[in-house]
């Protein structure tokens, strides 16, 4: 079986040569940024703002315990069931023994990226349930057979008429490009499917630790439905998704649209309390509420790195992100694409086997300046580089030892220098962007440099000794 | 004022009329320029690898080297953040060195910051009657935070006509040892940088860093693409 580096390498380098792809999202996150600007300005201070919302998120994650704790005792209280899951196993075992125990056929599902990391999905259908997206972005994801190209915009990167021929041959309707018809007929077949389920799972953009509420933030109200008609909803919720109090959400409800989408607010902005009480005409039956762990108690380990736990996952690194728009979303192979997959996926999945997504930046920092609640994305890539050379250093570290050698002792810089001049017009005609020449990866796209016949410092004790009085 | 150039190694071997010209900018404000021996590089490239132990070796000749210089002038933002930034964390808990490289870090200057900044001057005199676009290095721009200088120094320059690419901000994909252990990637942002800059119509793209130049300059010479790339320093002592 190919190894995440191996695919990422590929798909990353094939991604990045794809024209076409790179204007379309090129195009799509310029409208996000030019949205995404005044909106920024309506704040009185986005700066403070994002000051405010990572000290919150700090002393969320902080005292995360205690805040679960609080959450799971005000959910209980009104009749919500809490399960705690170490690992997609135990989360996976918890879902079966729940949707078994209803004895349910059909389940709709809202956006839930949290279901993509416990590979909730093909679970399900291996054991006959039918299970059905109702994010439109989502629902088409899933009629391509595609993992989310984006945590925020699922398809982002299917064009219209893709999409039209993606329902002719899926759904059988015919040709239309309206984005408007396109999701009407979206909507028909999933109208059917929310009356006809018997479970809805959904996740959750707050946990609110003091109501012991969820907050789910969505622009379709695919959500409210998810959880509105099914007799039974289950919401799966990673750890970190805690805030402290409701009030905290009239700063990051308003953040999370400004920073995700450029909208003021999302279209709807919802609180979910419990399941239906005695006399209530709607709302399910029961309510879960699986709290998931799944690699995150690692990264809360780690001092250095456990801001990446403040994330909101608003995806504005990922539309700022240069690499993510050469690549785009689907070479990663994580659940969260992008700087912040880059940064916690190691953490969540395996160092060695993830490092290379680390790797993949030039460390530019557009990330870290964008994010709402102010991780140090970049440094932690920085971070993640040297945990996981310190742990196998491998072949590379004799690389750097032998390049420390030459650049400590100048003369040898010199010689090498010397050599490397002697041997570019052979390198030129006989190497050059072929197979073998050894800086393919250079000459592939780029001109090399020529060496000036005399290096600055050379020029520069020249000059020095005509200068001095004897010279 | 005693002035000491680190010159970064790239610099020195590829760009050795960048650094000249920095140490001509300097003098003719009536400074005197010092190349301390003995320093070739400062570490970065082992460090964003992850290789500190390697980084460590290499930084503490210039630890040394430039213990004492009243003002250490840098050509190159990336390198500058190194010095400035990142010996800093590299030295984190190591008695000594960390306070060395602390203290160091308020005397080290990236070039134009250090023109406009630390000496207060934007006009050095200067005419170059050019259609110039300006690319900031992300290492200047976002770990040390410079945007302006740079672009007081060329605004102050006679003749010169200033035109911001769209996507300034934008990195152009060196990046280091990025530029070849993830090629496509580089190439791609690379080329997105060298298309924001063509679309300017301007003759000359300038950096303050040379070595997202080195990078931006080899896709353009292999496109024949009829844009130049200057070194800030070079701008600067243009008198056509």
């Amino acid at each position: 079986m190919s190894s995440p580096f191996s695919i990422f390498r590929g798909e990353s380098a094939r991604v990045a040569g794809d024209l076409v792809h790179r204007r379309r999202i090129g195009a799509a996150m310029g409208k996000y940024e030019a949205a995404r600007g005044p909106r920024q300005q309506a704040f009185r201070s986005w700066e403070r703002a994002r000051q405010a919302a990572a000290e919150t998120k700090w002393s969320a994650v902080n005292r995360l315990a205690d805040h679960l704790e609080q959450f799971e005792a005000a959910a209980v209280a009104r009749g919500t069931k809490v399960h705690w899951c170490r690992n997609a196993d135990e989360a996976r075992a918890v879902m079966v023994e729940i949707i078994r125990g209803h004895g349910a056929r059909r389940i709709v599902k809202s956006k839930v990226m949290t279901s993509e990391e416990i590979h909730l999905n093909p679970l399900l259908e291996s054991l006959g349930f039918s299970v059905v997206e109702s994010d439109l972005g989502e629902y088409i994801q899933q009629l391509k057979d595609e993992a989310p190209y984006h945590f925020v915009f699922p398809c982002m990167h299917l064009s219209r008429e893709e999409i039209s021929e993606l329902f002719r041959e899926r759904l059988g309707t015919e040709p239309v490009t309206d984005p408007g018809e396109l999701t009407m007929i979206a909507r028909r077949v999933l109208r059917e499917k929310y009356v006809q389920a018997d479970i809805g799972i959904t996740g959750a953009n707050f946990l609110v630790a003091d109501t012991g509420m969820i907050s789910i933030t969505e622009n379709e109200g695919n959500a409210r439905l998810t959880a509105a008609l099914p007799r039974v909803m289950i919401s799966l919720v990673g750890i970190e998704k805690v805030v402290p109090r409701m009030a905290d959400l009239a700063l990051f409800l308003p953040m999370l649209a400004t920073a995700g989408t450029g909208q003021p607010m999302t279209c709807y902005n919802t609180l979910y309390g419990g399941p239906r009480r005695p006399g209530e005409p709607d709302g399910p039956e029961e309510w879960h509420v699986i709290l998931l762990d799944n690699g995150r108690t690692e990264l809360l380990a780690d001092a250095e790195q456990r801001d990446a736990l403040h994330c909101i996952r608003c995806g504005a690194c990922l539309n700022v992100c240069p690499v993510f728009r050469a690549i785009g979303g689907l070479s990663y192979g994580t659940t969260y694409q992008g700087p912040v997959g880059s940064v916690i996926t190691p953490h969540l999945r395996g160092l060695q086997e993830w490092k290379h997504l680390s790797g993949a930046s030039s460390l530019c920092g557009a990330c870290t300046e964008t994010c709402p609640v102010k991780i140090d994305l970049h440094h932690h890539l920085l971070h993640n580089r040297r945990n996981a050379a310190a742990e196998r250093g491998g072949v590379e570290r004799w690389l750097w030892k032998g390049f420390g050698a030459v650049m400590r002792r100048p003369w040898l810089y010199r010689s090498v220098l010397r050599v490397s001049r002697w041997l570019r017009p052979l390198h030129r005609v006989f190497l050059e962007g072929g197979g073998w020449d050894p800086v393919r990866a250079w000459t592939a796209s780029r001109e090399l440099p020529d060496l000036p016949a005399e290096t600055f410092r050379d020029q520069w004790r020249r000059r020095q000794r005509e200068r001095s009085p004897g010279g | 004022m005693r002035v000491t150039l680190f010159v970064p190694c790239f610099m020195d071997a590829v760009y050795p009329a960048a650094a000249m010209s920095m140490v001509r900018v300097l003098e003719e404000l009536g400074h005197e320029v010092e190349v301390p021996e003995g320093v070739t590089c400062c570490g970065q490239p082992p460090f964003n690898s992850g290789y500190w132990d390697e980084a460590r070796a290499m930084a503490r000749p210039v630890l040394r080297a430039l213990e004492g210089a009243e003002a250490v002038v840098i050509g190159s933002g990336s390198c500058g953040a190194m010095l400035k930034g990142f010996y800093g964390e590299l030295f984190a808990g190591r008695a000594g060195e960390e306070s060395a490289a602390r203290e160091l870090a308020g005397r080290v200057w990236e070039f134009s910051e250090f023109l406009v900044e630390r000496l207060g001057v934007t006009d050095v005199g200067a005419s170059f009657g050019r259609r110039v676009t300006f690319h900031d290095g992300c290492h200047g721009l976002r770990e040390l935070g410079i945007r302006s200088a740079p672009r007081k120094l060329l605004g102050a320059v006679r003749g010169l006509e200033l035109v911001e690419m769209a996507g300034g901000g934008n990195c152009c994909g060196f990046g280091g040892s990025f530029a070849v252990k993830n090629a496509a990637i580089s190439v791609a942002m690379g080329e997105e940088k060298c298309g924001a800059a063509l679309a300017t119509g301007a003759d000359v793209m300038v950096s303050n860093d040379a070595s997202c130049l080195l990078h931006l300059r080899g896709l353009l010479d292999r496109g024949g693409r009829p844009l130049h790339t200057m070194h800030l320093a070079e701008v600067l002592v243009q008198r056509s």
